[in-house]
């Protein structure tokens, strides 16, 4: 994890107010102590995709929490595909044919 | 592979102005950003392409030399994104953090409907080991190379002590087994995975196992040398600075880092800082002034100018 002014350091033209308005807006979470905020990667990852958006996307404020919202259920989504996967991957042989049967149909049926 | 040329990449006329190429490319951004279409490689394939091809036209020096024909258009392939993209960290564990977060309102169960129609239709009552649970818990930095017990709820009404164990790094998962979901029909319940996080410490950093610090000493303590008293994870322990020593200098302290499994520790490493008085002083500044006028030396010799 890294603190506050670590982060605003790391990522070049991110302005420290900025990043506190979009902690206060749920953009970003932070762990909060009483030395201040704290991040994990994956927030800096995020911030990192933020400053992205907006800079070289040029994605307006308005638009980026309903991109965050969206992107959020997608990462959750397909985190629970992955477990339904790692599920039917600890099935018997004869399980996963029947699952992967079943899927091929479906996509012929879909194909039409 | 052979680089294709930018402008079909970014599909404007070469004589297109810096707006239009910008314009076009952030069309094309918007549709391929990797992080915006997960796991899907041919996003991430052309997004590259397009991101390269935006370098190359976006900075005038190198489209002039281009169009020139003095670089090709591979002659600006810029470096792969030095960090993970954002997808890296959402697609895994760590990615739960922002599940609940900016989607407000939603609640768990509206994702683990999905799960729900397994329940239908099937008869059998087969046992079934209980799944694996995700935690985190955040420690801080000496309560990471100490270890001790911390309290972890799990959920609103359990909790449960879990043992650090010493030197636990940020990122590392404890795992408690049996302590995940409960089994059905007799079956092993599940795992508790638990993700340490560490806060950072004011004064030590951590590499490794080793502890870095910068410690402070006086000028007299640097020109005459002293027995310094130094923090470390575990105290204070006291430290022999050899005389005329400079700022910069790196003493290490043998095994007082982070506890490693089996019983060795990394090392303590202390950067040296030779400090002046607090807002300078009268003495020292003319003794200064007399010595340094008869005793020239330059220490920026060999420095390219």
């Amino acid at each position: 994890m890294i603190d506050f002014d670590a982060l605003v350091r790391q990522i070049e033209g991110l302005d420290a107010e900025e990043l506190r308005q979009w902690i206060a807006e749920h953009w970003v979470r932070a762990e909060e102590s009483d030395r201040g905020f704290f991040f994990h990667e994956v927030d800096v990852a995020r911030v990192r995709l933020i400053c992205e958006l907006r800079r070289e996307l040029a994605i307006g404020d308005e638009a980026i929490p309903v991109i965050l919202q969206l992107l959020d259920q997608v990462y959750a989504l397909r985190r629970r595909i992955r477990r339904l996967c790692e599920a039917i991957e600890a099935q018997p042989l004869e399980l996963r044919d029947a699952v992967r049967t079943h899927l091929a149909q479906g996509r012929s049926e879909d194909g039409k | 592979m052979a680089t294709k040329n930018p402008y079909e990449v970014l599909g404007v006329k070469p004589d297109a102005t810096d707006e239009q190429i910008r314009s076009a490319y952030r069309k094309l951004a918007k549709k391929f950003h990797p992080d915006l279409n997960p796991g899907n490689k041919q996003a991430e394939a052309r997004f590259k392409e397009i991101s390269v091809a935006y370098d190359l036209l976006s900075d005038k020096e190198k489209r002039a030399r281009f169009d020139r024909g003095e670089i090709d258009a591979s002659g600006a392939e810029r470096p792969e994104h030095a960090h993970a993209g954002y997808g890296g960290f959402a697609e895994g564990a760590p990615g739960e953090r922002y599940e609940f977060h900016s989607a407000e309102g939603m609640a768990p169960e509206d994702l683990d409907d999905l799960f729900a129609f397994f329940g239908r239709g099937t008869r059998g009552n087969a046992p079934r080991r209980g799944s694996d649970l995700h935690f985190a818990l955040t420690i801080d930095f000496l309560a990471a190379i100490n270890g001790g017990k911390q309290r972890v709820s799990l959920a609103p009404d359990r909790s449960l002590d879990v043992t650090i164990p010493p030197g636990v790094r940020d990122g590392q998962v404890l795992r408690l087994q049996g302590q995940g979901a409960p089994g059905r029909n007799g079956a092993a319940a599940g795992d508790a995975l638990i993700e340490i996080h560490v806060t950072p410490h004011p004064v030590f950093r951590r590499e490794g196992d080793d502890i870095h610090l910068d410690l402070p000493v006086t000028l007299g303590e640097a020109v005459l040398g002293a027995k310094v008293t130094v923090p470390t994870p575990t105290g204070p322990v006291s430290m022999t600075i050899p005389a005329n020593t400079n700022t910069g200098r790196v003493l290490r302290l043998k095994g007082k880092g982070a506890p490693r499994p089996g019983g060795a520790h990394g090392d303590q490493y202390v950067t040296l800082k030779v400090v002046l008085p607090e807002g300078g002083d009268a003495e020292l500044t003319r003794f200064m002034r007399e010595w340094a006028s008869q005793h020239p030396y330059d220490p920026r010799r060999g420095m390219a100018s």
